[in-house]
């Protein structure tokens, strides 16, 4: 097939102009591989069912939702068997499906690229996907509207895999929105709430102001390229183009990926979508969508390889907002809010390392994915809490939790034992990696990567501590109970992948790096310390935040109400004003300038015209007087009239 | 004979009849003033004729005789009846048309 | 001869109407039945002639050709290119719906429902023959006739303020089309002038008038064309006459009516005066993009419901205009399918609000609150109608305004900047109304809220069924449309310029 060919090219192409080490040649799947599309299909389908199918689907819902999420992992892992049997440079399959639109000479085909980058995401979404999906049977239980709630994550679950699977970065944007409606859906799913109503309007809005970017990078690519697939687009990037184009789309594509991963400016609406069920949390805002920024950088690697300044501003942005999420996170007494100040800081990790170009590239997916594990890991264990403490949020009322619920404490142990990098769980792997790049790319990044663990271990620990050590701080009514199995083996599942998950990565046949090096490329620099030193600079970094949390939180009572703190604790509390900011910036003038151009509608461009109208109308009833209804008065202006025509007509002298 | 003096003739009868028009408030008399002038208007046109030798004049007067004449009979009329409702002749007190 | 298929959809619903109008008094029933039977009728002839429409034909197809004031070179002469398939596709299929839609809320009104449906008739037949008209004199005819029965519609059916609204929007478009009829008579001394008088658009386009007398002339025709599809700052008659007409009519009014002024600017003022509209594009693109933003903040602001989805529609029209006048293949391709695409989500969006409204007897958003519980499947169509109204990928309109916005960065790198704000300020103005209305705690006097009744999920079905399948599968709807626009474009003779790179180019030059 000849449009094939010109791909294979293209992308060759990229390959010979980024990275001369490797070629990766794009085929048309075949066999198996054109069944990709049941990935997609599956959930979707689901999705459907549960939405339209009404009542009598309520008792069987959670089983078909799940059903869908697990036949898409299978699906998954006989894609991923599939393409292990191939070799390195031939892992990667393009599988048509329709011409979506030819505008003008623009064309956009629904086309679905397989290859290491989106196989790895495709396995942690189905994959993690269908636990949190086992996970809900149980945490949702006594939700009347359970069904529609497996009708919500399918449908996510079926835009997560369209984002990762799209050839085109405008049918990525579809699946894109279509996470972004499903965390609406799903922020607001209690709606009889006003503030999950608020948050998820907030949640929309805010990654609308990243979509801009997307929608003007896409813009852009079709001002430059001509074309938004990949395959052009990456062929293109390399041959030519302004550093200032592909800055500037970098720097959009940036713009949408601080929307959809809450990295800094856009980061406020995370914290608040925490209003959602905690399964959601844990899939959405945690283990994937969230991660979507991430995914977006890496895959558009090829414009970022000879983007330098909108790289550096990748890894700025990376590195504010580990920081700003770390110390968010210390802060909050709302266990569900501490972890997502935490995600926010993790996937700052993520970005700073995609920042870091192909050196990084690598890093960044290994710790998205490790990150997947043990992230919804902990939300899960945090929901499990919640189960059997009356659905409370707040840690100040937990505490000597892990009599009460051993298995949830074991794997929520694990869990934070890989968050904080301690060897040998997941974390340590993929968190050191990314602090190696950041040394070895400038220093003060690496003290930022380093500082981040630090305070990660602090604030990890303090939730650990805070709801499963020191004293019991229970509500009255509190009766602490495990939760159900249904809830439990998934937590057991994630907690095995978050102890044995990052060294798994790392090491077994090759390991994600050399799997993914075909798309991301690889380079190493040489780091300015040695590397023993620098993992025992981490471990004793993070060894001091264990030790600072344990003398503020287990030494010490906890007091049941938060007391007052240092300005530092305040502003953190306060999600660093990030509310405060956004309100006086944007909210309150948006406000007034509203409210002012309702009344200048009114008053102005509508008073304008009936100002004009009364003006006729005025003007007539004046006019009006001059009729006065006495014939003789219209005798003498006939008279007048005809003198003057007379008087005119002997001015100028008509014949 | 002068046609110039019956020029004359014929402004002063019109004149006369215009003044009437504006200034008598007596329906009937209006009407008369009217008349007055369409045929000073013929008296007009008649000179005319004489003076340029041809007919079109004659013509036209003959015109204004018949359209006087109708025009009399639907204003007398109409004069008729509004002084028969109204007991009036006055041309002011008609004025159910006005706002 | 042939049979023709286009004097025949104008003239099937005109018939409609004078049957509808001629069931006796009292038998309101039946004047609906014979309506929305017409109606579908017509969307069967419609479905004829756009099965016969051939891609890349004649530029315009199926075309009559009838002399009828001949010494005025004036004729009845009607042709359809893509950009009229698109638009008498979107009309034939509204008008049933909005004519099932109206059926209850004839009964609200107290009054005899006949004259609704027998004038939604008539001016479905005008507005078809304006999509076809191909003599600029039968386009204003048929331009200016419509305002008659809109004007009654608004005026006899709606709320308080109904017949203020129904007098506004008629001096308003009566004002424009009054200064257009001097741009036409403008253009017709022309074509005397040239030795040829005709109102042919074919005879029209060919000649070569000169820049000062485009310029004033293409300023008349966008006057009543901005006016109509209302442009800032002459759009205050839409939100006055959205919030008093029943829902279904503004529905069939800013979603199916106003698309005559749009298509106006696309298919006569561009082409008939290209060095005009050259000149213009950049004021007429600031107009757009004002529209925009300033549609969406008033949209933020509104209290009653109806009133803010007129301001909804300003600001998709601005999409409109700017997607026209950037004056690019892209843009102009996808104004016009967001002509169709704004048509089915602004009358989906009214009717949803009409069942709330005849819920509740209110139009005021603080009047409502937490109906998402008893009413799931309501709340469920009004965040569908929503979602489309805020252009949410993969529904249709969504495809239409990137199109538009992509096309105009093309040109214009600012508006497009500008323009993009709107898709934030149109989340606001959606998700800010669904949470007042729909979420929340149930109001105590809320708790009994009906959810949907079958007539009114037949109502909204076919809405959703369309947005949704003309996202997905857009090719054909596009290819329609890009097939009219190009030709049009053509007359403009603007060049854009290509791609900086052509990935053909380089393959081949690193094949070397």
């Amino acid at each position: 097939m000849n449009s094939i060919n010109s791909l294979s090219q293209g992308f060759a192409v990229q390959a010979d102009v980024v990275r001369a080490d490797t070629v990766q040649v794009v085929q048309e799947a075949s066999g198996l591989f054109s069944w990709t599309w049941l990935l997609i299909a599956l959930p979707l389908v689901g999705a459907a069912v549960l939405l339209l199918g009404g009542r009598r689907l309520d008792r069987t819902g959670h089983l078909i939702g799940s059903a869908a999420a697990i036949g898409s992992f299978v699906v998954a892992v006989a894609l991923f068997i599939a393409l292990l049997g191939e070799s390195g440079g031939e892992r990667s399959y393009l599988v048509p499906l329709w011409e979506w639109f030819n505008a003008g000479g623009y064309e956009v085909r629904v086309d679905l690229l397989l290859d290491q980058l989106s196989m790895a995401f495709v396995l942690l979404i189905t994959g993690v996907g269908s636990l949190i999906h086992i996970y809900s049977i149980g945490y949702m239980e006594h939700d009347e509207r359970r069904r529609r709630f497996f009708g919500y994550l399918n449908l996510f679950v079926a835009s997560m895999l369209l984002l990762v699977l799209a050839a085109d970065y405008l049918i990525l944007f579809i699946g894109w929105e279509g996470v972004g409606l499903a965390s609406y859906l799903l922020i607001g799913f209690w709606q009889h709430k006003p503030s999950a109503a608020v948050a998820a309007k907030k949640a929309f809005v805010v990654n609308r102001v990243g979509d801009m970017g997307m929608v003007l990078a896409i813009a852009s690519m079709l001002v430059v390229f001509g074309s938004s697939s990949f395959e052009v687009v990456f062929a293109g990037a390399g041959s030519g183009v302004t550093t200032g184009w592909l800055n500037a789309i970098g720097l959009l594509l940036l713009l949408a990926a601080c929307g959809k991963s809450a990295q800094f400016p856009l980061q406020s609406w995370l914290l608040d979508a925490m209003e959602g069920p905690t399964p959601v949390s844990a899939l959405i805002h945690a283990a994937t969508m969230v991660t979507a920024g991430v995914y977006l950088v890496v895959r558009s690697a090829a414009i970022y390889d000879l983007a330098p300044e909108a790289r550096t501003a990748v890894v700025v942005i990376g590195a504010i907002t580990l920081l700003m999420g770390a110390i968010i996170g210390c802060a909050k007494d709302d266990i569900k809010k501490a972890l997502a100040g935490s995600t926010m800081s993790q996937i700052g990790y993520m970005m700073l390392a995609a920042g870091l170009g192909p050196a990084g590239y690598a890093f960044a997916i290994f710790h998205l994915i490790t990150h997947g594990f043990f992230k919804a890991n902990l939300f899960l264990g945090a929901g499990s809490v919640m189960h059997g403490m009356n659905d409370e949020v707040d840690m100040r009322r937990f505490g000597a939790l892990r009599a009460a619920m051993p298995v949830t404490f074991a794997t929520f142990a694990l869990g934070y034992l890989a968050i904080i990098g301690l060897p040998p769980f997941a974390g340590f792997f993929s968190k050191d990696k990314i602090i190696e790049a950041a040394f070895a790319e400038n220093i003060l990044i690496g003290i930022c990567a380093l500082l981040g663990a630090g305070i990660t271990a602090f604030y990890m620990t303090r939730v650990m501590l805070l709801t499963f050590f020191t004293s019991k701080r229970w509500a009255d009514d509190a009766h602490p109970h495990e939760s159900p199995r249904v809830m439990t083996w998934p937590l057991i599942g994630l907690g095995a992948l978050s102890v044995a998950g990052g060294a798994g990565l790392l090491y077994i046949g090759g390991g994600i790096v050399d799997w993914l090096e075909p798309v991301t490329g690889e380079e190493h620099h040489d780091l300015p310390l040695p590397l023993a030193l620098l993992i025992a600079l981490t471990l004793t970094t993070v060894v001091a935040g264990v030790a600072l949390a344990w003398f503020m939180y287990q030494r010490r009572p906890v007091p049941a109400v938060a007391p007052a703190g240092n300005p530092l604790v305040t502003a953190a509390r306060r999600d660093l004003y990030g509310d405060a900011v956004n309100e006086a910036v944007l909210m309150r003038p948006g406000q007034y300038l509203t409210r002012s151009l309702v009344y200048v509608e009114s008053r102005g461009v509508d008073g304008a015209v009936l100002g004009a109208a009364n003006a006729v109308g005025g003007l007539s009833s004046r006019w009006r007087r001059w009729q006065t209804g006495f014939v003789r008065s219209y005798a003498l202006t006939m008279l007048a009239g005809a003198g003057l025509v007379v008087i005119a007509m002997l001015l100028v002298r008509l014949p | 004979m002068n046609p110039t003096s019956y020029l004359v003739l014929a402004t002063l009868l019109f004149t006369i009849g215009a003044a009437g028009v504006l200034l008598r408030r007596n329906a009937l008399v209006a009407f008369m003033s009217v008349e007055l002038m369409l045929n000073a208007a013929n008296l007009a046109f008649v000179t005319f004729a004489r003076m340029h030798g041809n007919l079109d004049g004659q013509i036209v007067a003959f015109f204004v005789m018949v359209i006087a004449a109708a025009e009399v009979v639907v204003g007398l009329a109409i004069i008729v009846m509004i002084f028969r409702t109204r007991r009036s002749a006055s041309v002011d007190d008609a004025s159910l048309l006005k706002l | 001869m042939t049979f023709p298929w286009l004097t025949t959809l104008i003239a099937v619903p005109a018939l409609g109407a004078a049957l509808t109008a001629l069931v006796p008094a009292g038998r309101g029933r039946l004047a609906k039945q014979v309506a929305i039977a017409f109606s579908l009728v017509t969307l069967a002839v419609a479905i004829a002639v756009i099965a016969q429409f051939e891609l890349g034909g004649d530029r315009y197809q199926l075309a009559e050709q009838h002399v009828w004031i001949e010494p005025l070179g004036i004729h009845w002469a009607l042709g359809v290119d893509g950009i009229g398939v698109a638009l008498i596709a979107l009309t034939a299929v509204a008008t049933p719906i909005v004519a099932l839609a109206m059926w209850p809320e004839a009964e609200a009104e107290r009054r005899d429902p006949k004259p609704f449906f027998a004038l939604l008739l008539l001016v479905e037949g005008m507005i078809l023959a304006a999509f076809l008209a191909k003599d600029l004199l039968l386009f204003y005819i048929v331009f200016e006739a419509m305002l008659i029965p809109l004007y009654f519609m608004i005026g006899m059916y709606g709320g308080p303020q109904r017949r203020y609204a129904a007098l506004k929007f008629l001096l308003y478009n009566l004002f424009g089309g009054l200064v257009m009829l001097a741009a036409v008579i403008g253009i017709y001394v022309q074509s005397v002038d040239a030795g040829n008088p005709s109102f042919l658009l074919t005879d029209l386009m060919a000649l070569d008038i000169g820049a000062d007398a485009q310029r004033w002339m293409f300023l008349g025709f966008m006057l009543a064309f901005a006016i109509k599809a209302p442009l800032w700052p002459f759009h205050t008659w839409l939100p006055d006459a959205a919030a008093e007409a029943t829902p279904s009519n503004a529905a069939f009014l800013s979603g199916v009516a106003d698309k005559v002024g749009t298509f106006g600017m696309i298919a006569l003022a561009v082409p008939l005066f290209p060095v005009a509209a050259r000149d213009f594009a950049p004021v007429i693109v600031v107009l757009a993009v004002i529209s925009i933003v300033y549609g969406a903040l008033l949209a933020i602001g509104q209290t009653d419901m109806k009133r803010l989805i007129g301001y909804t529609s300003i600001s998709h029209f601005g999409f409109i205009v700017l997607g026209i006048f950037a004056l690019t293949d892209r843009g102009a391709t996808g104004a016009t399918f967001y002509m169709v695409n704004h048509g089915l989500s602004t009358i989906a969006l009214f009717v949803v609000v009409g069942f709330l409204i005849s819920r509740r007897n209110s139009r005021l958003v603080a009047d409502y609150g937490g109906l998402q519980k008893p009413a799931p499947k309501l709340a469920g169509v009004f965040l569908f109608a929503g979602l489309s109204g805020l252009a949410l990928p993969p529904l249709a309109t969504f495809l239409s305004e990137f199109l538009v916005i992509a096309g105009t960065f093309e040109r214009y790198r600012a508006a497009a900047v500008i323009a993009t704000g709107g898709i934030v300020l149109a989340a606001l103005y959606i998700l800010w109304l669904y949470q007042r209305t729909m979420t929340g705690p149930v109001r105590d006097d809320a708790a009994g809220t009906r959810d949907l009744g079958r007539r009114e999920i037949a109502v909204v079905a076919p809405l959703i069924a369309l947005i949704l399948a003309i996202g997905i599968f857009p090719r054909t709807v596009v290819d329609v449309i890009d097939d009219g626009v190009g030709p049009t474009l053509a007359e403009v003779e603007v060049d854009v310029p290509p791609p900086l790179v052509t990935v053909n180019d380089l393959v081949e030059g690193n094949d070397q």
